[in-house]
């Protein structure tokens, strides 16, 4: 089992290529990190005008 | 990487790089001190959030789409040339990941550290923006703001203006090879669009009209903060540059630093011309101010970036009398503006970056007139019209026109500007008093058990 496209350094190191997991998964890693940046702001935004709604109530 | 001459010369490079990237990481630890000392107690964590947060918001969007931005835009597109295919910049390249590849170029090991270093430019730009808005931006919205000039706006400008085959380059002859326009006038021109929309914090401007100081509240920050940004600054100025180039046109071979341009230029130039600039920005702001320590300091930063354009060619000088002249314009400047407008600029940011920044980009024109803009000698040559041109689609047209745009859509949103219950209590307070009450309840709690 392995999660790479290799499991030893023998042989021509150059031929391996790319040495990080899962290869052949960049495209859906890009989509799931724009969906997770994109929710990030919308979950900042939200929760920021929930705390200024409140201080500004305090506040006035 | 088969042989031992070519991998040297591809992990140097790539260490080369990677060392720039931590001296530039000190610019952003000496804007966030800059900033917090800049603001007022009841402010500080808001500000220094602010600034943070951008890091890696500007970060992970300059991997989805700022770093493709570079390579596929230097000609407009449809400008010079379409779209150009750039398969190793895009998101899901696996030269985006470790490679162990061993192209010709060396491309597999470098990408990753070249990367970093444009990015670490990229927080730069958002960087600027921040200070000048503080305390009455709302964090989200500026968040928005940071990755539009971080990952969009000014990569942009560097794809036409810095890369080696960019249309402003080919067409203009636009020299700047240390920034004084690609990062400095862009975001200035940016923050100055979104003041126009933001306004001024409660308090700035009398009823008359005229402006009132809100000073530094820890000099020692921003002290301490500025001359990290000088420190940082160096390592910008090396990550600007190519360590080893053959850069013999025509027959033979002969290597060199190059700058951006792959123009050739000397580490000792640069090193000069920087501590030139340097301290003839900080010479003139001692002057100008009468002294003034946060003008001084901030003296010194525009030095540089008034001589940055030309400051692998010049003299050094040249370069400490186009620092003088420049702190001169940039000062007379903000508070011209400042005046006029009722723009309030908390840290002279715009001034700083904007003001010499442009002053920059187009006294290069002048001083570096007829020398060549790049190695390719169907390139338009170094000239004032040119650099006038270049200077105007930074600060104003990838800079200023986009931040009002951005900042008009932004407050017709409600995500822009803090309401002013908020702004006059402090961005902070809230947050005091429940430590305050927490603190409260842990003293009572110890009391008791005292007297238990």
């Amino acid at each position: 089992m392995t999660t790479g496209d290799f499991t030893d350094w023998a042989g021509t190191i150059a031929e391996i290529g790319p040495v990080y997991p899962f290869v052949g998964t960049e495209f859906l890693l890009v989509i799931a990190g724009l969906v997770f940046w994109v929710a990030w702001h919308i979950a900042q935004l939200r929760g920021e005008a929930k705390r200024l709604r409140d201080e500004d109530d305090k506040y006035s | 990487m088969d042989d031992q001459l070519g991998a040297l010369i591809v992990i140097f490079t790539e260490f080369y790089y990677w060392l720039t990237v931590v001296i530039m990481f000190l610019i952003h630890i000496g804007f966030c001190m800059y900033e917090v000392g800049a603001s007022r107690r009841k402010n500080h964590i808001h500000t220094l959030m602010k600034n943070t947060m951008l890091i890696p918001l500007v970060t992970i969007t300059f991997f989805f789409f700022g770093w493709w931005i570079y390579f596929a835009f230097p000609n407009g597109p449809w400008i010079t040339g379409g779209i150009v295919e750039s398969p190793h910049a895009e998101p899901w390249s696996q030269l985006m990941g470790a490679h162990m590849g061993a192209g010709a170029d060396g491309w597999e090991r470098i990408n990753g550290v070249f990367w970093a270093a444009f990015l670490l430019f990229s927080w730069t730009a958002a960087s600027i923006v921040s200070g000048s808005v503080i305390e009455r931006i709302q964090s989200g919205g500026f968040w928005i703001l940071a990755v539009a000039i971080g990952s969009v706006f000014w990569i942009i400008d560097a794809a036409w203006g810095w890369h080696s085959g960019g249309w402003m380059v080919q067409l203009l002859g636009y020299h700047d090879a240390y920034a004084s326009g690609v990062i400095h006038a862009i975001a200035g021109g940016f923050a100055l669009g979104v003041l126009f929309v933001l306004g001024p914090r409660i308090g700035k401007f009398a009823a008359d009209g005229s402006p009132r100081n809100i000073n530094p509240r820890n000099p020692w920050l921003v002290a301490i903060g500025l001359f990290l940004i000088y420190t940082g600054f160096w390592g910008f100025y090396v990550a600007c540059n190519v360590p080893i180039w053959d850069v013999q046109a025509g027959d033979g071979e002969f290597f060199s630093a190059t700058n951006i341009y792959l123009g050739p230029t000397t580490l000792s130039a640069i090193t000069v011309n920087f501590l030139m600039s340097l301290s003839g920005g900080l010479l003139a702001g001692y002057w100008i101010s009468k002294g003034d320590a946060f003008w001084t300091y901030s003296s010194g930063l525009a030095g540089i970036i008034a001589a940055s354009a030309g400051n692998d060619l010049y003299h050094p000088i040249q370069a400490m009398f186009i620092a003088i002249v420049g702190v001169i314009f940039m000062y007379k400047m903000h508070y011209f503006v400042e005046r006029r407008f009722k723009v309030d600029d908390a840290v002279g940011a715009v001034a700083v970056h904007g003001y010499a920044g442009f002053f920059g980009v187009v006294v290069c024109g002048f001083i570096l007139w007829g020398y060549p803009s790049s190695p390719d000698t169907s390139f338009a040559t170094i000239n004032p019209i040119g650099q006038i041109i270049g200077a105007i689609i930074m600060f104003g047209v990838l800079g200023f026109l986009p931040g009002w745009i951005l900042a008009k859509i932004l407050n017709g949103l409600g995500i822009l500007r803090i309401p002013p219950s908020v702004e006059i209590a402090g961005l902070d307070t809230a947050t005091q008093e429940m430590f305050d009450a927490e603190e409260a309840a842990i003293v009572e709690a110890e009391n008791a058990a005292k007297s238990g």
